[in-house]
């Protein structure tokens, strides 16, 4: 019954999101603001219906109702409770159930957002926000219904794929969600203003948070995934370029182009025009996402959801949002008024700047994705376009646009001054030089590229501290001169300042990270108990190796001590390959220990006849800071959301003084 | 600072900097694109030995040795012809006789194929779209097994050298 319940709150929702798109357009008629409103109580009501249909699948996953094909298909009765849920959007139905969700969920933020919003602009951008919510029901309900019952119901299910049986993957795509779909909001700001005709530094602060918000999540979504695939593939890597995670990169490229020009079209009401456009082509690249991941034409290893009907309704999707808000852009751009004057070497100049480069960094990524696509489909040639592509192109232009990091907060709005600027980042520079020279010095010999990084890293986050002590200190006349004054005054600082500082600085800690994977170690050997393997600057030794029993699976388990060179015991590691039978499918288990933001990374390979084991054995240097610089930039995001300019968009009106009480005379 | 002046600088800098990528993007193709080939490909077309390509198709039946130091054996086949796979290094999960592989490496000059990657998927109805496209171009497959994962799942990787890892910062 429920079941039911949950697949009629579905449809209903479909109802009422044609509701939230039809009337904004006959309030826009009638100038009628009553009815205006309706938008805004559509959208409420679509998400609870949403939430409705949302909880009635997952109570059918925990209690493995297995009368539904989706539950099915992804669940078994002894699954732990946690996999049980996160098996509701482990699958392509219930995923897409969960974008619909967030989606829903982000028009009733906007709904509610009573004081950051005007209420035009609102009516309109969820009359967008309905528009989208009612082609994604339409497609889950028409081609992809979670709902669907079976008939008579198996005693059992299939269990859900092994691999994703891990809290990285019950976290992953929520996170990721949340990222994706934020930028629908973006996406629906931008094509209201175009509607409207009218888009001001109020638009710019309106759209801002929203755009933040996502950002931040798609960061630590992106991060996630990174991680998951690095411990639990057991492969070593952490970045693969494969399409799937390219589908994430491009929009999360796409939105940091796009915060920064909104912040120049807040401060300066400059970049308009290019700030519309980018929220555009941002969503955009995150249906282009959905539509690789989803529809099954990627030519990469796995791809999955195989299915014609549902890529060719996304396509459609794809052309009716990605052609018609072009369309809309070519046709109603030119009407928006252009915008305030600024010299090329300036803030402004230096975020135009960033702009270009992280647009042509992001088309490198999507040609890299999509040529191979293109070139089957002419030619019916098959190429893999893979890691080396990507790293002469990418890298390329990921390096000035590092640079110009520090170097554009240190210039000035409208008109900037280089050489004073270059003063100012003088210390970052020079320590910056220094600490490259000097790793380049003492790994002679080693790799060329990760000194370089390594500097790079070092002047990201030198830059950024300088930045916030120069603000701190003032300019001209109010400026601080002992440090206690400074310290105040940094305390005092506003938080987006502190967050920017912050967002810049965990770029360069991911950067660190990444430098130092070029010293990453691997070894590979067979080993029997007690024999050693050795790599980097350890050494694992075999302690044991053995069949173990765990909840759903069988696995072969291998127990390893970790010794540094000169013999010093460092900690265990456990390492195994599990076997599920559900699945007939076998897992390798990564066994990692971690020594400070450096890890030992093993992984188990096949048990041979004479009781040996294969082993692979990595020494990841300074690993973890790749995603702790990620965890640190949304932290930096996180941070200037609570700024308060950021919750006030719409300058509120003075409120009426009251009238001073009649003083009455004596 | 006139309008015109900004717009030329603007273009200008627009214009260099996707310059830049195109140069970039045509450079990496030229070098870092890898060709699928299947084995009958590599037996009628005369591949020069040194080329780097993918090859894939169904692992032979019986062929896989397990040598020392990690060192694996096997053939490709597409059942019309067959090639024999060197490769050092840890198999993926679902590395099995009779299964989909794909496999990129070189050729080398006696026509075996030496592999540093060996590429399977983490799914037990699964095959390589390009081997079971390949097996269908040679009459030999049929449509079946449909593939159910959940969100994104990632290639089940082993590299021999670790190529696979990030080398941008090498």
């Amino acid at each position: 019954m429920i079941v039911e319940t949950g697949h009629f709150a579905l449809a209903l929702a479909l109802a009422i999101s044609l509701v939230q798109m039809v009337m904004p357009i006959w309030a826009a008629r009638t100038g009628d603001p009553a009815l205006r409103q309706t938008a805004s109580q559509a959208a409420l009501g679509a998400f609870a219906c949403v939430l409705f249909a949302f909880a009635a699948l997952t109570w059918a996953h925990v209690t493995s109702d297995f009368s539904v094909q989706n539950v099915v298909e992804n669940s078994h009765t002894q699954k732990p409770l946690i996999y049980k849920i996160s098996g509701v959007w482990g699958n392509h139905e219930g995923s897409m159930l969960l974008w619909v969700l967030i989606l829903t969920l982000f028009g009733a933020c906007v709904a509610v957002a009573k004081n950051s919003v005007p209420p035009r602009l609102r009516a309109s951008t969820l009359g967008v926000q309905g528009l989208i919510t009612f082609v994604f029901l339409l497609f889950i309900i028409t081609t992809s219904n979670p709902f669907s019952r079976v008939i008579p119901a198996p005693v059992e299910g299939n269990d859900l794929n092994p691999l994703l049986q891990d809290v990285g993957l019950a976290i992953h795509p929520p996170l990721l969600y949340v990222g994706y779909v934020g930028f629908s909001i973006s996406f629906a700001f931008a094509v209201a203003a175009l509607i409207d005709g009218r888009i001001d530094a109020v638009w710019a602060r309106a759209v801002r948070p929203w755009t933040l918000t996502a950002w931040c999540f798609l960061t630590l979504g992106i991060a996630m995934g990174s991680y998951w695939a690095y411990y639990e593939l057991g492969w070593g890597g952490w970045w693969f370029w494969d399409p799937v995670e390219n589908a994430s990169l491009m929009p999360w490229i796409a939105g940091t182009a796009l915060l920064h020009s909104t912040v120049v079209m807040e401060k300066r009401d400059a970049l308009k025009v290019w700030t519309v456009l980018l929220a555009i082509l941002t969503f955009s690249l995150s249906l282009i996402g959905t539509f690789l991941v989803r529809s099954g034409v990627i030519t990469s290893v796995h791809s999955f959801a195989t299915d014609p009907t549902r890529g060719v309704f996304i396509l459609a999707i794809l052309v009716l949002f990605i052609g018609g808000s072009l369309t809309l852009f070519a046709w109603r751009a030119p009407l928006l008024r252009q915008g305030g004057l600024f010299a090329p070497i300036s803030r402004e100049g230096s975020l135009v700047l960033n702009n270009l480069f992280l647009v042509a960094a992001c088309a490198t990524v999507l040609v890299g994705t999509l040529y191979p696509l293109l070139l089957e489909m002419l030619t019916g040639e098959k190429i893999t376009v893979g890691p080396p592509f990507f790293n002469s192109t990418f890298v390329p232009l990921a390096i000035p646009l590092l640079l110009i990091v520090p170097f554009g907060q240190a210039l000035a709005w409208k008109r900037g001054d280089v050489l004073a600027a270059a003063q100012r980042l003088f210390a970052a520079l020079a320590v910056a030089l220094v600490v490259g020279f000097a790793v380049l010095a003492l790994t002679w010999g080693g790799p060329v590229m990760a000194p370089v990084g390594i500097g790079l890293g070092a002047y990201l986050l030198i830059g950024s501290a300088l930045e916030v002590v120069s603000r701190a200190r003032g300019y001209g006349a109010s400026r601080a001169r002992s440090l206690g004054q400074i310290g105040r005054r940094a305390v005092g600082l506003p938080r987006s300042a502190w967050g920017t500082a912050l967002a810049h600085a965990g770029v360069g800690v991911v950067v660190l990270g990444i430098a130092a994977q070029g010293w990453a170690t691997e070894g590979l050997a067979t080993l029997k108990p007690g024999q050693s393997l050795a790599t980097g600057p350890y050494v694992a030794t075999l302690d044991s190796v053995g069949p173990r029993q765990g909840p759903n699976y069988e696995e072969a388990a291998a127990s390893l001590t970790i010794r540094t060179r000169s013999g010093d015991e460092v900690g265990h590691v456990d390492t195994g390959k599990r076997f599920y039978p559900s699945r007939k499918m076998a897992v390798t288990e990564s066994g990692l220990l971690t020594i400070g933001a450096s890890q030992v990374y093993a992984s188990l390979g096949e048990m041979s006849q004479d009781g040996g084991v294969g082993l692979r054995l990595y020494y990841k240097p300074l690993v973890l800071l790749i995603w702790l610089g990620a965890v640190v930039m949304a932290v930096g995001g996180g941070l200037s959301l609570t700024d308060r300019r950021m919750r006030v968009g719409v300058p509120a009106k003075a409120k009426a003084r009251p009238l001073p009480a009649a003083v009455p005379a004596e | 600072m006139t309008r015109k002046k900004r717009r030329l600088i603007l273009i200008a800098a627009c214009g260099s900097v996707l310059a830049l990528a195109l140069g970039l993007i045509l450079y990496a193709m030229s070098g870092s694109i890898v060709f699928f080939r299947s084995p009958s490909d590599i037996a009628q077309q005369g591949i020069a030995p040194g080329t780097r390509l993918r090859l894939g198709g169904l692992v032979k039946d019986g062929s896989v040795k397990r040598g020392p130091d990690q060192i694996v054996d096997f053939a490709v086949t597409d059942t019309n012809a067959t090639v024999e796979v060197q490769y050092k290094g840890l198999l993926p999960d679902l590395f099995r006789e009779g299964q989909g592989v794909v496999t990129e490496g070189v050729l080398e000059p006696g026509g075996r194929f030496r592999a540093d990657t060996v590429l399977a998927k983490h799914d037990e109805s699964y095959m390589p779209r390009e081997v079971a496209d390949a097996l269908k171009a040679q009459g030999r497959w049929q449509e079946g097994g449909s593939n159910k994962g959940g969100a994104a799942p990632k290639p089940a990787t082993a590299s021999a050298d670790g190529t696979l890892g990030p080398r941008s910062e090498r």
